[in-house]
């Protein structure tokens, strides 16, 4: 799914640009292509320009530059009320003047479909999202999770077979926001529509998508399923952004094949695995995760770099220990252990070495 | 007080028996009528001043002015100015009319009746008085109360026969029937007149002759313009106040200041500054002229008609609009009109149905307001109105002020007063006053 050839490219972007007053761009060089049936998040800090992009492709914005497709036709001149596409607004945008029952007719009504058919699938879509028997009442009488599932379902009951949701769940407490961040992907797969959601939580992007598109700066950093993403982060910026990350700045010393060595700031040599730079010289900061870190040097591979940390503080949390180590300078490098039989708790003060598998090491932008 | 150390166990036993008692004893429900008189007569007193200045300023004049309207005691109490000692007036005739039903041919002794009332009104100089509420009812009656009253001390019996001598209109029944209604202080006449009604000689309701039919057609008049100006307030303010709510903060408090302008300056000087614009020796129709657009020979007639009130009026009113109006409009998360244009529906779907439902109430407290402004309107029609262009409150200040029949003038303004209750009590019912947004 990750990998869409041209052909079955449901939604395209190719250069968009966007710019609001002249001066600067809010999106630089949009290019992003979705296929059928996709759920692809768009992750990213605010002001990054993820709800321009919504808004460029439900019709709101006009793109500066480049062309938007759906379905391979470009909609560049295509008003909003004939895109067809499903929008599920932050605030909710239920119509208070209006029932329940009359904000999911709306849709239909607009499109001259007679009653009765009307009434049964505002029916069917009440019970989709289970909120059947709340016909009569009006949007100030539902709580925030209700009319969150009441302003799905109206995006829903037409049918549009692409839906987009800009931040849907922000106003919702924890626990309710995971719930229906479930309903949500469940809904999405079952009815096989294809999904752009904004979110600037990252639990929530890698839990619900397919794939993720982290923005930043008006520009995607990078698109990739969400465990690549975590896993293979092809930036600094996305190593940090998702997910817990330690970052050490070094100079490349020397590359050959899939490994580099990199000398740090303080003086230690490290391997790495090249991901950012090409060449000898180049400065870095290589990423490692805190559960890749390891103090057992009989857990690494024979030969690999160890580096002397010092302990700053133990936290027990329960499932996990976490250690926070001052090494190589970085007085906040962190390593998460897991609570297994018979771990071992670092003592504040004391010193271990440390090291990883040269895998999890990546050696990313400066 | 019994003993202050309850315990709690025994509290809550007897409490169903006897009521809830404090610490020390006392029943809970007069504790806490106590405690909270306190903040009570403290809230009164708080409030007091503004009770009496509304009561004094508000309630007492305008019940003043509703009495007025029903009650005129010109005919049956004269008060001397000086010593303010009272006297009442034709309290024979009063008695005649009692004992004779109404339609009864004044006899001798009916004369006699007035003959004695007129040497009252000769002596403490009522007649003036008394001839003027009659004149109300029946033009040209003043002076045949001064006349008579001049003469009563010569009156001899027969008294009809003298009296008609002096005057044969004294004989006209209509007068004895206006006298019959005037003894009484209490009356709806002047209603009756304020609706282009008057009683016939046998005291039925009916309508007065056609050229003095005016106040019906100046409240038709008054309504129609109103309404029209609401219109056209409403017209005109609603893009205004839409701009408003979408434009950045800072241009739109910009075009606010331009709204509100008309407001920081006099009355008296816009109404003045339309007057130049738009009479016939005007700018407007200068500049016409000028640009050959318009023989100068028939320049626009903008001032001094109907016209010239309906400009002027419309732009003094038109702020109360379009307030209220941006005040609902502020809010409305433009989220909405998107969320219909992405449902389906066209930017026209989108105004009828999402976005115009939800101004309703502040078109509605805004019409309310300009059309009861209006409706009450003085200066600018008294200024720019011509003759055709005056309202009901024109003639209300017509009759206080020149023709001093201010029964008359409290009988037009209740009128209008209730028309208003009226509308608005109509509008409590389609619309709901809960729902008005003045801002
Ligand atoms: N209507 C607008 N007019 C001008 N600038 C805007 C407008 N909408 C957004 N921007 C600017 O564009 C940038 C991106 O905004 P946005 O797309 O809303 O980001 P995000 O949704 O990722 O938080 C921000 O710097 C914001 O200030
Ligand atoms: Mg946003």
């Amino acid at each position: 799914m990750a990998d869409a050839s041209r052909s079955d490219a449901f939604v395209e972007f190719e250069r968009v640009q966007k710019s609001y007053d002249g001066e600067t761009l809010v999106v630089k060089d949009l290019n992003l292509t979705l296929p059928k049936g996709e759920f692809l998040t768009m992750l990213g800090p605010s002001g990054s320009g993820k709800t321009t992009c919504l808004m460029m492709l439900a019709g709101f914005e006009t793109a500066t530059h480049g062309d938007i497709r759906l379905g391979g036709v470009s909609i560049n001149n295509i008003p909003p009320h004939k895109r067809g596409i499903g929008m599920v607004f932050q605030n909710y945008a239920l119509f208070p003047h209006m029932t329940i029952a009359e904000n999911l007719s709306f849709p239909l009504e607009v499109r001259n479909i007679g009653k009765s058919e009307r009434e049964a699938k505002v029916r069917r879509a009440l019970e989709m999202v289970e909120m059947g028997g709340f016909e009569g009442r009006r949007p100030a009488q539902l709580s925030g999770g209700q009319q969150q599932r009441v302003a799905l379902a109206r995006a829903l009951v037409f049918e549009p077979e692409l839906v987009l949701m800009d931040e849907p769940l922000g106003a919702l407490d924890k626990q309710l926001r995971e719930k229906m961040q479930f309903e949500i992907t469940r809904l999405a797969h079952d009815l096989g529509i294809t999904t752009v959601y904004v979110t600037h939580d990252q639990t929530e992007a890698l839990t619900m998508s397919d794939r993720v598109a982290v923005f930043n700066d008006g520009r995607i950093q990078q698109l990739a399923p969400p465990d690549e993403l975590y896993e293979e982060p092809q930036n600094n910026f996305v190593a940090q952004f998702i997910g817990e990350n330690n970052t050490l700045a070094g100079t490349v010393t020397e590359i050959t094949g899939d490994r580099a060595l990199v000398q740090l700031d303080s003086g230690e040599v490290i391997d790495a695995k090249p991901v950012n730079v090409s060449q000898a010289g180049e400065r870095t900061r290589v990423s490692i995760r805190p559960e890749r870190v390891e103090f057992k040097p009989e857990r690494l591979p024979a030969g690999a770099h160890m580096l002397t940390a010092e302990v700053q503080e133990f936290i027990y949390m329960g499932d996990t220990f976490r250690t926070r180590l001052s090494v190589a300078g970085n007085d906040d490098f962190i390593m998460k252990c897991r609570n297994a039989p018979g771990q071992q708790r670092l003592v504040p003060g004391s010193t271990v070495q440390i090291g990883w598998m040269p895998d999890d090491c990546r050696a990313l932008d400066a | 007080m019994t003993d202050a150390t309850f315990s709690p166990d025994e509290d809550v036993a007897k409490a169903p028996a006897k009521g809830l008692t404090t610490a020390d004893g006392r029943p809970l429900k007069q504790a806490l009528a106590r405690a909270q008189s306190h903040a009570r007569w403290r809230a009164f007193f708080l409030v007091a001043p503004l009770l009496a200045f509304i009561l004094l300023t508000f309630v007492v004049p305008i019940g003043q002015m509703l009495h007025r309207s029903v009650y005129n005691d010109g005919f049956t109490l004269h008060e001397d100015i000086g010593s303010g000692t009272q006297t009442p007036l034709m309290t024979n005739l009063k008695t005649w009319f009692k004992d004779n039903p109404a339609g009864t041919d004044p006899d001798e002794a009916a004369f006699a009746a007035l003959a004695a009332d007129l040497l009252v009104l000769r002596e403490v100089k009522a007649a003036g008085q008394a001839g003027t509420r009659i004149n109300y009812e029946l033009s040209g009656s003043r002076s045949m109360f001064t006349k008579a009253a001049r003469r009563a001390k010569k009156l001899e019996p027969p008294y009809k026969e003298a009296i008609l001598d002096l005057d044969e209109d004294w004989g006209d029944p209509m007068l004895w029937r206006v006298m019959r209604d005037a003894t009484s202080a209490y009356t709806a006449n002047f209603y009756l007149a304020a609706m282009d009604r008057t009683k016939d000689v046998d005291g039925n309701v009916v309508s007065v002759n056609e050229n003095r039919q005016v106040y019906v057609k100046l409240f038709t008049r008054t309504l129609m313009l109103s309404l029209l100006i609401t219109f056209l307030c409403f017209l005109l303010a609603y893009p205004i106040a839409h701009l408003l709510a979408t434009l950045p903060l800072a241009k739109s408090n910009l075009l606010m200041i331009l709204v509100l302008l008309p407001f920081w300056t006099s009355l008296l000087v816009r109404t003045t500054s339309w007057m130049v614009l738009l009479q016939s020796q005007g700018v407007v129709n200068d500049a016409l002229v000028s640009m050959g657009l318009l023989g100068d020979e028939n320049r626009l007639q903008m001032m001094y008609n109907q016209l010239g009130t309906i400009i002027a009026m419309t732009h003094i009113l038109l702020p109360f609009m379009v307030l209220p109006l941006y005040s609902v409009m502020r809010p409305i998360n433009p989220s909405y009109v998107r969320a219909a244009r992405s449902l389906g529906a066209t930017s026209w779907t989108a105004f009828r149905r999402i976005y115009f439902p939800q101004t309703v109430p502040g078109i509605g407290a805004g019409a309310l307001l300009v059309f009861i402004l209006a409706v009450g309107y003085y200066i600018t029609p008294a200024l720019v109105g011509g003759a055709d262009g005056q309202l009901i409150s024109n003639l209300i200040a017509f009759h206080m002020q020149k023709s001093l029949n201010w029964s008359l003038a409290a009988a037009l303004a209740a009128l209008l007063l209730g028309g208003i209750l009226l509308l608005y009590w109509l509008y409590d019912r389609l619309v709901g006053i809960d729902n008005l947004k003045l801002g």
